[in-house]
Formats: C-alpha cells, sequence, structure tokens
C-alpha cells in the first residue's frame, strides 16, 4: 500500500481513517456515502479529494471535521477522535459558499472565532491584520462582505479559518463557485499560504488540474458506495509557478489521476 | 353650484401639478411633494364636495370644521393621546412584545413547546379581540391598564410567531461554521441566531404597531376613565359631535404613522445588512 511507505518516511499521521463506513438512511433505503475507507495523513501533507459527485469526498471531509457520524470504523485527528478534536478547535474549515455573516464587516467575521474562542481583544487586532495579509486583503477590514466580489469573499473566508491556531485546514470545494482566472490566482495564493504556514491541508475538488496543481497527495474517489480508488503521491517539486501545468510530468499525474477516475466510473465515461 | 365648479377645479389643478412634476427629472423634492399636493387635492374635493352638495355634518364634516375642532381641543386631544396611546398602547407593545421574544427563545430552546404552544397560539391568536376586551376589562379595571392588557394579547402572538420562525432562519452552513467553532448553544444564539433573527423580529414589531393602537382604542369602547381616544370617539358619536370624531381619527392617524415610521427606521439601522434594506 502506498499510504504504508509514505508513513516511513515521516511521523504519526495527523488524520487516520480506519474502515470508515456512513450509510444515509433515506426513504429509498440505504445510501452508502462511505465504505471502509482507510487513509492517513501526515503532517504538512496537501490532500486532494477528487471523484465525480457522490463519491463521498465532501462526506470524509465532514467525517474529519465531526459533522457527519460515521456509521462504522474510526477516524482520529491529532490522535484524538473526530468530536474531541473538534471541541479541541483542531481545524478550521473552509465551506463551498464563504458563509460570512451580512451584519458583519470582515474583520468583524474575521473576528468571529476569535470571540468565541475567548481571545484578548488586542491578540484578535494582531490576528486579524496578519491573516488579512496573508489572504491579500489588507485595507478590506472595515467593508462589509455584500461590498466585496466573490473571490475576496472567499479569501475573507480562508482568512477567517486560518486566524486562529489550528494546524489542519479543511476546504470543501472553496473555488468551486469562482471563474477560471480567479481560481488560478487564489490557487497560487494557497500555495504560498501553504508553504509559509505548515498547516495539514485537505482540500475537496472535482477538477484534475487543480488537484494536481496544489497537493503532495490526491486521493482519488469514486462512487455508489464512496470509496478510495486510488492514492497518488506527487513528484512535482515544492516550487511551483503556474506553467507547471503544461510540464509532462504535470501531464502524467493529471492522467493518472483520470484513469482512476474512469475505473471507479466503470463504463460510463 | 359654485362649490362644486370650485372642487372640480381644484381636483383639475392638482392633477394638473402632478402630472407636471412627475414628467420632471425625479428629485428628493418631486418625491416628497407629488403625495402631499394629491392629498391637498383631496382634501380640497371633500370641502368643497360636502358644502356644494350640502351633507349634513353629521354624515361627513367639512375638513375645515375639523381642523377648527382639532385646534380648538388640543388639551383634551392631548389627554386623551397619553391615556391611550402612551399608557395603554405603548405600555402593552412594550410589555406584549418583550414577553413575546423572550418567550420565542425559550420556544425555540424545546422542541416540546413548539409543537405544544405555538398551535395553542394560533388559536388564541384567532380568538376576536371584541370577545376578549370586556373581560379584561373585568380583570383589570377601567383604567389603562387593561388597555394595555388587550394590547398585550393582540401584539403577542404575531410577534411570538415571527421570532421564532426568525431564530430557524439561518442555514445549516452558518450552524455548521458554529459547530467547527465548537460554539455552545449561547454563543451560537448571540453571535449568529439572534442577528439573523432580526429582520424578522422587526417585521414582527411592525405589525405589533398597528395591533396596539387598534387594541388601545377599540378596548376602551367597553369602559374606561372619562378620558382616551376610544371613550373620545364613542361618547362623541352618541352627541353627534363627529368633528370631535374625526378630531380624533387625525389624531390616530398621526400617531400610528409616526409610531410605524419610528419601528422602520429603527429596522433600517440595525438590519442595513439585510437585501431587502441594502437597495
Amino acid at each position: 500500500m502506498t499510504q504504508a511507505e509514505a508513513n516511513e518516511t515521516s511521523c504519526q499521521p495527523v488524520i487516520s481513517a480506519r474502515n470508515l463506513s456512513l450509510t444515509f438512511q433515506t426513504n429509498d433505503g440505504p445510501v452508502h456515502a462511505l465504505k471502509d475507507v482507510d487513509l492517513e495523513i501526515n503532517k504538512g501533507d496537501f490532500v486532494s479529494f477528487i471523484g465525480p459527485s457522490g463519491c463521498g469526498k465532501t462526506t470524509f471531509l465532514r467525517c474529519i471535521a465531526d459533522l457527519e457520524n460515521p456509521t462504522g470504523g474510526e477516524i482520529t485527528v491529532n490522535g484524538m477522535t473526530a468530536e474531541q478534536a473538534r471541541k479541541a478547535r483542531a481545524y478550521g474549515y473552509v465551506f463551498q459558499a464563504a458563509g460570512l455573516y451580512p451584519w458583519r464587516t470582515i474583520g468583524g467575521n474575521i473576528r468571529l472565532p476569535l470571540e468565541i474562542m475567548g481571545y484578548s481583544r488586542a491578540d484578535q487586532d494582531t490576528r486579524i491584520e496578519r491573516v488579512l495579509e496573508l489572504v491579500e486583503l489588507a485595507g478590506f477590514e472595515k467593508k462589509f462582505p455584500w461590498q466585496l466580489s466573490g473571490g475576496m469573499q472567499q479569501r475573507a473566508s480562508i482568512a477567517r479559518a486560518l486566524a486562529f491556531d489550528a494546524d489542519i485546514l479543511l476546504m470543501d470545494e472553496p473555488f468551486g463557485a469562482l471563474d477560471e482566472i480567479v481560481r488560478d490566482h487564489l490557487n497560487e495564493q494557497l500555495l504560498k499560504l501553504w508553504a509559509r504556514t505548515n498547516k495539514t491541508i485537505g482540500f475537496v475538488t472535482h477538477s484534475i488540474p487543480e488537484a494536481v496543481y496544489l497537493s503532495t497527495k490526491i486521493v482519488v474517489m469514486s462512487p455508489r458506495p464512496g470509496r478510495i480508488t486510488d492514492v497518488i503521491e506527487s513528484t512535482l517539486p515544492q516550487e511551483r509557478p503556474l506553467d507547471i501545468r503544461d510540464s509532462p510530468e504535470f501531464i502524467e499525474i493529471a492522467h493518472r489521476v483520470r484513469d482512476g477516475l474512469r475505473a471507479g466510473h466503470g463504463d460510463n465515461v | 353650484m359654485g362649490w362644486i365648479t370650485t372642487g372640480l377645479i381644484a381636483w383639475a389643478v392638482g392633477w394638473q401639478t402632478n402630472v407636471w412634476l412627475a414628467r420632471r427629472p425625479k428629485t428628493r423634492l418631486t418625491r416628497l411633494i407629488i403625495p402631499i399636493i394629491f392629498g391637498l387635492t383631496l382634501i380640497a374635493l371633500w370641502e368643497c364636495l360636502v358644502r356644494g352638495l350640502e351633507v349634513k355634518a353629521v354624515l361627513l364634516p367639512p375638513p375645515s370644521m375639523i381642523a377648527v375642532r382639532f385646534a380648538t381641543s388640543l388639551n383634551i386631544l392631548w389627554q386623551d393621546l397619553v391615556q391611550t396611546v402612551v399608557k395603554g398602547a405603548l405600555t402593552g407593545y412594550v410589555m406584549g412584545c418583550s414577553a413575546a421574544f423572550l418567550t420565542a427563545i425559550v420556544v425555540d430552546r424545546f422542541p416540546f413547546l413548539r409543537r405544544g404552544l405555538l398551535p395553542v397560539g394560533n388559536f388564541v391568536a384567532a380568538l376576536p379581540i371584541i370577545g376578549m376586551a370586556p373581560i379584561l376589562v373585568m380583570w383589570f379595571g377601567f383604567d389603562w391598564q387593561s388597555k394595555a392588557a388587550v394590547v398585550v394579547i393582540m401584539v403577542f402572538f404575531p410577534m411570538l410567531v415571527n421570532t421564532v420562525q426568525g431564530l430557524q432562519a439561518t442555514d445549516s452552513m452558518q450552524r455548521d461554521l458554529m459547530r467547527t467553532y465548537a460554539a455552545g448553544y449561547w454563543k451560537s444564539l448571540l453571535k449568529l441566531r439572534l442577528p439573523a433573527a432580526m429582520p424578522f423580529v422587526f417585521n414582527g414589531l411592525k405589525i405589533a404597531t398597528t395591533l396596539a393602537l387598534i387594541g388601545a382604542i377599540v378596548a376602551e369602547f367597553f369602559g374606561s376613565p372619562i378620558k382616551g381616544m376610544g371613550f373620545r370617539i364613542s361618547t362623541e358619536v352618541g352627541r353627534l359631535a363627529l368633528d370631535m370624531v374625526w378630531a380624533e381619527i387625525v389624531v390616530a392617524a398621526i400617531v400610528g404613522s409616526a409610531f410605524y415610521g419610528g419601528v422602520a427606521l429603527l429596522e433600517k439601522a440595525i438590519t442595513f445588512w439585510h437585501p431587502s434594506q441594502r437597495g
């Protein structure tokens, strides 16, 4: 198994799932959103989850975040159960939509988790300033979300997830609703941010180039039941300019991802 | 015949002025002045028709007569206003709305209450105020206390239903976000659910302003000390002094609009972020 090899070269996994299953009971009978998923994510990894809709990639991310309760198997985050990890505020979560509160300014939205977690007022201010700089939104602190473009809102929501001390960042198709140009730019920024903060990132996407460009590890998933069909360790260097996407290495990895998606999908593609 | 012709001329002039104003580029001034001209035209037409057709003052007094009565009875009108609006309506409004707001938070916390109390609430809200008012007058006496009680009952349930609905207005993503912060019940309530509920709360508060005024006036028909707008209306009708009745109606209209407008202004200040207020 590729994960096992990866484990030998690094320390204790940050996130570890064993035989993880989740079955939703619906009126049309049980739906197997996840079935026997095994995965280990190490510290500092940038892991992308890719697959067609219904493959359980978002569900898996939500299991890590303790937003869903698995019906079988086990998952640990930082060596704790997912619930303990959530209560210890182990991760920041970025949703598909920015979900900023319209009655709070951008600064106020970033302050929200800090208020809830009881950071001192002075500490809140310095953190807000720092993360706004990190996502290149310095000077927009006093604007309201609805005065900003979609891309800027999403950057603000990333800043909100970075403001407190969680070393895991979970992102659920954060750039899915944005246009290609904005997305490229944000991808580039995200890589820089990851290099600077040394966070462990779980990233759900349905874009092959996005997954290959960003990740150190690509998890290919397939639906009915939701399961992992391939785990690809990226051979791309740490430093990734946008035009790396034209390199033969990049195209080869993208090919392997596409093959994995096709295999998982049977004859439908 | 002269009065009727004057009335029609006044109508035509007002109409033409507004048509002319409406064709000009829109400014704040024209937006304000067009309805004013329209209102004045209506009053002029009313005055002229009542005089021209010799309508009896008992049926419809001319506006000039109402105005004279209004100007000469300022003391009584003020005294009635304090009795009915300030003591009856406002007290009841504040008590009823705050009680409903707090109840909504409790109801929202316990699903059992939501399923049990809300249907009962709808039932009580459907009770005709005409039936309840005499009973409350018996319970709380002739003075403003019984009027406030009627108002409390009238505003309580619209306010309750709106607030409960508002507290459920957050979407699942916003709630998930609070969960990822491991925020407890009170923190999510204060930082997410109450602010999100504000547009609904103000909807309830605005509906309640009108209900409060109606409740306080109507309740006085069933017994009151010798002051109050409802008392004045019912006794002056008995004395065929319709000009006084109309003067009270003018007061009620002005107070009602000001009350509603004040709440609407507060709403604009607090829910400035809501799409309906941003435009």
